[in-house]
């Protein structure tokens, strides 16, 4: 019986390495830690109504900032892991199994549950507030996504403890991801952590669609929209057309695995290149879902930091949507070497280097956007800045890498390695801290030190290129990507070992960023965003107090002109003031735990069909279809009105008058 | 700012917007990513139809009379609930009740219908495991399937909300969704009728 037992238990519970015992501990600590503060301070109450059970657009941003700097955090030990393991030969640290673990959790989380929240919380900050909407299109649904994500992340990140962790690469290629090669429960956690919150991910990309359609304030032309707004709505269209091509592929990824299917198996008719052309065919626009925005980002921060308006306003629209289109027609370009032929792979590469085109019409208007500017270098601006010569070298070496015959050289290398780090952190990273910065005030309503933020650039900037640099050249010298170890005759180590020196630079800049925002918390008072439009803001976000009333607008905007803060701010300073209509009871959607609760059981399920275990999986099922049901009979009032009177008390505190 | 003049019609939802209309304009595009959905369905299939591995293809397996039932129970069924919709347009509780229980039966029918196709399928050793071709035939038809199964459990629910609510702007909005998702339904059992079944006996 005991051996029994101890059995289950080390097949359950992943053991034999004190790294993950640490962890295990760590987990153990920070729960008992949670529980105990929540008790103490008697916050239960205050965290369900405040904050799990919310619909507003605003908390729902920040939670999904909050995890998602949470995965950043795992994500880069991981990757501080895998630097130290390279830094020099014959180093012990990973076994080769633990490394093909961490590369691959390391990748999953860093681009889907790092990437797309952070993505994700900008959207729900941003959006509502600049297009002059009170909520998006369907608060509820937002908050399931929101759920979905997080519960699909943290089942992800079970598998470290629980069961063992997924080891086949981020993309997961059969035939190694099939049941054949990957007996363990690791692949099963990848699928339905990705599943459960890529049904999350497609239905924020319905929810904020509809939002900008149809909730822009009266006046607001699509040519007068913010062009953060507009990328989101490219980026959206991608999601859209993208996810449901991923959820299918883990779904016959997972019924070859569970009920025995053949899709992609080696025999019995199964093929492994159908599972490659449809992993990438969502992968490759992903890589544009999360880039798009980050593009508006640095459209919205470099116009606003250089006192200008944005260079070409109607050529970046246009550009955000080509790459959006053509980001569908390159996907081979990652397998130029599995035989698809040469006609094949010259279209691919000729779809690949025309995007080339309308990403550099947009880093010309971002020249000329600051050009003859008035710049101030506050944090945001200096990102923004940092990620134009970066991106440069990105776009470069993409070119390189479209080139088919070429690629036969790059492929899988460290050069490659170099390339799509560059993208995603210069680009995507970068950005995404830049909108941070940008809207930190706004969610908060006070403004991050500059001084620690400015040493968190620095570390971060100078790591970046100390760490990937070396990259470029060890790729050209014959490293190849996912290698957990090498030997002393391959001259390797001189490079590995800046590059491990730039990765922990990056690592010390995080730190400087946690320290920025603990002292911005202790200095709260003075740091204080009293006016609600601390950067001399275009947009109507920077309209409304800091941080923004749940309301959001007391009254709705007329929209007259593309920067129409701006404008209004020109007229107010020519004593021209519009009349402002009577503040009314507004409209709101009430809390809900069906959300919450929906994606419990969704994780029950998820973790059922991981181990296979029908008592977890049917219960969590059927949960989920009670909540559907639910949700369906109880729509009717899910709604209540804010009185008048009570809008005009708010914005008096807020703003010190009516 | 520039401020709106308080001239909407409905005073209380100052700002606010028509909730139907953002429903119907999300639900279209909860469509579109459903056909992408299944169009990646019938990709793998048209993929993987010929990658028997020695096993029966779709000539030797596919029973037409019983395909053809089924096309014939569930193009009606998106005839009967367009008539639900003309029913409820004209106010009448009773026709679009009475009409969306023969839309209910029609398609339980062709569930049962398919269900038991299965079912003989497996019997003759043809299942889910046995090749790549039928792996892919199960899903893609499975799914289907599954999808009209719960635009059952949808109706059913709907028929009582129906009797507890009335007929309301919300009811209405959920009635005309369910009926596109209904003929939504019917034109992928159309592809999959050509593209499984007549293509693969052919
Ligand atoms: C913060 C600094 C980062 C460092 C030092 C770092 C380092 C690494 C290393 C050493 C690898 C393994 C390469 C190999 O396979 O040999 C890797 C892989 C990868 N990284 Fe990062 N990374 C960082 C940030 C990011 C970010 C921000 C993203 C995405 C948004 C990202 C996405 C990936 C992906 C997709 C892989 C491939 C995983 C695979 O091979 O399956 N990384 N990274
Ligand atoms: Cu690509």
């Amino acid at each position: 019986m005991l051996d029994k037992i101890k059995e289950f238990a080390s097949t359950f519970f992943v053991t034999g390495d004190p790294m993950i015992y640490g962890a295990d501990v760590s987990i153990a600590l920070a729960m008992i830690g949670i529980v105990f503060v929540l008790t103490y301070f008697k916050k239960w109450g205050w965290l369900w109504k405040n904050w799990l059970t919310t619909v507003d657009h605003k908390k729902v941003g920040i939670m999904y900032i909050l995890a998602a700097i949470l995965m950043l955090f795992r994500g880069g030990v991981d990757a501080l892991l895998m630097r130290l393991q390279l830094a020099t030969p014959d180093v012990t640290l990973l076994h080769p199994e633990h490394y093909n673990q961490i590369f691959t959790t390391h990748g999953t989380i860093m681009i889907l549950f790092m990437a797309m929240p952070l993505m994700f919380g900008l959207f729900n900050i941003a959006v509502p507030l600049q297009i002059g909407a009170r909520d998006v299109a369907f608060p509820f649904l937002n908050a399931l996504s929101f759920w979905l994500f997080f519960m699909g992340a943290m089942l992800f990140n079970l598998s470290f403890v629980i069961g063992g962790s997924p080891d086949a690469g981020w993309l997961s290629y059969p035939p190694l991801s099939e049941l054949q090669f990957s007996p363990g429960v690791g692949q099963n956690f990848y699928i339905w952590g990705i599943q459960i919150s890529g049904i999350g991910s497609l239905a924020t990309g319905i929810n904020f669609i509809v939002t900008i359609i149809k909730m822009r304030a009266p006046g607001m032309t699509w040519m007068k929209m913010p062009v953060f707004t507009w990328s989101v709505f490219s980026s959206c269209v991608i999601i859209i057309f993208a996810f449901p091509i991923l959820t299918v592929t883990l779904a016959l990824l997972f019924l070859d695995r569970f009920g025995g299917g053949h899709f992609f198996t080696l025999d019995f008719g199964g093929n492994p290149m159908m599972y490659i052309n449809l992993i990438w065919m969502w992968g490759h626009p992903e890589v544009y879902i999360v880039v798009i925005p980050a593009f508006g980002i640095y459209s919205e921060v470099i116009s606003v930091f250089s006192k200008k308006k944005l260079f070409g306003y109607k050529s970046m629209v246009y550009a955000m949507f080509m790459i959006a289109i053509l980001s569908f027609f390159t996907w081979a370009h990652h397998f130029f070497t599995m035989g698809s032929g040469a006609d094949v792979n010259a279209f691919f590469a000729i779809s690949t280097m025309v995007i080339a085109i309308p990403t550099g019409v947009k880093v010309f208007n971002w020249l000329f956007t600051m050009y003859r500017g008035k710049i101030t270098f506050k944090t945001p601006m200096m990102w923004a800045i940092a990620f134009i010569p970066n991106f440069l070298i990105a776009g470069l070496t993409g070119v390189m890498l479209s080139v088919a015959p070429a690629d036969f050289q790059f492929h899988n290398s460290y050069f490659l390695v170099a390339h799509f780090h560059s993208a995603l952190i210069g680009g995507v990273v970068f950005g995404y801290l830049a909108g941070l910065y940008y809207w930190w005030p706004k969610m908060f309503g006070f403004t991050l030190p500059e001084t620690p933020g400015k040493w968190a650039f620095w570390f971060w900037n100078i790591g970046f290129y100390v760490c990937f640099i070396p990259q470029y050249s060890l790729g050209l010298m014959g490293m190849t990507r996912r290698l957990s170890t090498y030997g002393w005759d391959t001259g390797w180590q001189p490079l590995n070992l800046v590059s491990t020196v730039g990765a922990f630079l990056m690592g010390i800049g995080f730190l400087f960023q946690v320290l920025q925002i603990l002292l911005g918390i202790k200095n709260f008072r003075k740091l204080k965003d009293t006016t609600g439009d601390p950067w001399g803001g275009h947009t109507l976000e920077w309209s409304i107090p800091s941080p923004a009333p749940e309301y959001n607008f007391a009254t709705i905007p007329q929209v007259e002109e593309r920067d129409d803060w701006w404008a209004e701010k020109d007229k107010r300073a020519k004593g021209i003031f519009r009349k402002q209509p009577p503040i009314e009871a507004i409209h709101m959607p009430k809390n809900s735990a069906i959300p919450f609760i929906m994606s419990v059981f969704f994780f029950i399920a998820g973790f059922g069909f991981v181990f296979g275990w029908s008592i977890f999986y049917i219960p969590g099922l059927i949960g989920v279809a009670i909540c559907m049901i639910c949700r369906s009979f109880f729509s009717y009032d899910g709604d209540y009105y804010i009185p008048a009177d009570e809008v005009k008390r708010t914005e008096a505190a807020i703003r010190g008058s009516v | 700012m520039a401020q709106a003049a308080a001239h909407h019609s409905h005073d209380h939802d100052h700002g606010h917007h028509d909730p139907q209309e953002l429903k119907m304009l999300g639900f279209w595009i909860f469509l579109v990513t459903d056909v992408i959905l299944f169009s990646t369905l019938f990709a793998t299939f048209v993929v993987l139809r010929n990658s028997t591995a020695g096993g029966p293809g779709g000539a030797e397996l596919f029973n037409m009379t019983g395909v053809i039932i089924e096309t014939f129970l569930l193009l009606t069924s998106s005839f009967t609930s367009g008539l639900a919709v003309l029913a409820m347009n004209k106010g009448s509780m009773k026709g679009l009740i009475n009409w969306l229980i023969v839309t209910a039966i029609l398609g339980l029918g062709f569930i049962g219908f398919e269900v038991y196709e299965f079912v003989e399928l497996v019997h003759e050793g043809a299942n889910f495991g046995t090749s790549a071709f039928l792996s892919a035939f199960f899903t893609l038809v499975g799914t289907h399937g599954l999808h009209v199964s719960l635009g059952l459990v949808w109706m059913i629910g709907l028929m009582f909300q129906l009797k507890k609510r009335g007929l309301t702007p919300e009811t209405k909005g959920k009635v005309s969704a369910l009926s596109l998702y209904w003929h939504f339904l019917d034109a992928v059992w159309i592809f999959l009728l050509t593209v499984v079944y007549l293509m693969g006996v052919m």
